[in-house]
């Protein structure tokens, strides 16, 4: 049997089922991260006046920058590789897309270091509030970058034959792997500022 | 989106290079006022507003809020709410007037 509406539009809801589908697991995942962000909010109201640390004191301002920029070129890559399959043209779609994953590997093992710099001093998700929470999201966000090169990976390498029998559902199926991934880039930019900066 | 056309298309690659650099500005724009001497709320509310114009290039242009269906803005309607109750659950901690 063939899934329905992956390249039609449905009438009812003027979409087809990739954009809908992966919308609402998109707002499934706001509310996942949002839970835990508000857990944020209470721990760091809820601590003693005095004993919340500033996240410059503990964690490295220049990684996380770098990483910044690395996920955003990533979501910039992302949006490329759709906007060439939309031209027609797969040899830019591969090109942008091994970059996404490039550049996902790259922000994974900048983020490697930043937890070995941290246990190397004795900095685990046991010594404080901050330190716990701090684990938990980025450890999460990290789980949704490996997620990504999954996906993104799978789409590079044995996924891309369905461009030559059903172009229009493969370029459908970047598109929703983009809407992910730049809802996992959006994440961090709010993360960034806010265990990082403040 | 998906009746584009290549010209349609080739107008949404320019904005999209636009928009990267939008945000690596605000990216150092971010970085550079947590190193201003201001007071806590300022410092959050500034890193806040700065994250919140990001995040919007990003929804709007990456993932195509700016043009999309009444059905996807519908369902981000009903999430925007709930992820604002969301972020007032720790406002109820105050209201706790038992245990102090």
């Amino acid at each position: 049997m063939e899934i329905p509406y992956t390249v039609n539009t449905r009438a009812d809801t003027g979409l087809n089922n990739v954009k809908l589908g992966i919308w609402l697991f998109l707002a499934s995942e706001v509310m996942l991260f949002g839970g835990l962000f508000s857990s944020y909010v209470l721990l760091r109201v809820g601590a003693e006046p005095g004993t919340w640390p500033l996240g410059a004191e503990i964690l490295s301002i220049p990684l996380a920058t770098f990483n910044t920029i690395v996920l955003i070129a990533s979501s910039v890559t992302m949006v490329m590789a759709w906007a060439s399959l939309k031209l027609g043209n797969l040899g830019k779609y591969k090109l942008y897309m091994g970059s996404t994953v490039a550049l996902a590997l790259v922000f994974l093992v900048v983020k490697a270091f930043e937890y070995a710099d941290k246990f190397s001093h004795h900095l685990y998700p046991s010594e404080s509030t901050f330190l716990g929470i701090y684990f938990l999201i980025t450890g999460l966000h990290g789980l949704h970058i490996v997620g990504g090169v999954i996906v993104n990976s799978y789409f590079l390498f044995p996924g891309v034959k369905m461009w030559h029998t059903a172009p229009e559902r493969f370029t459908n199926r970047i598109e929703a792997a983009g809407l992910y991934w730049h809802f996992v880039d959006l994440v961090w930019i709010f993360l960034f500022p806010v265990l990082y900066l403040l | 989106m998906s009746v584009d056309s290549v010209e349609d298309i080739k107008k949404h690659i320019k904005v999209y290079i636009m928009v990267f650099v939008a945000l690596m500005v605000l990216t150092v724009v971010t970085v550079g006022v947590a190193y201003l001497p201001l007071t806590v709320p300022i410092a959050i509310t500034l890193a806040l507003i700065i994250a919140s114009i990001k995040g919007s290039l990003v929804a709007s242009y990456f993932m195509h809020l700016a043009a999309e269906k009444s059905a996807i803005y519908w369902t981000l309607l009903v999430t925007a709410a709930f992820f604002l109750v969301l972020m007032f659950v720790p406002l109820l901690t105050t209201l706790d007037t038992i245990s102090r």
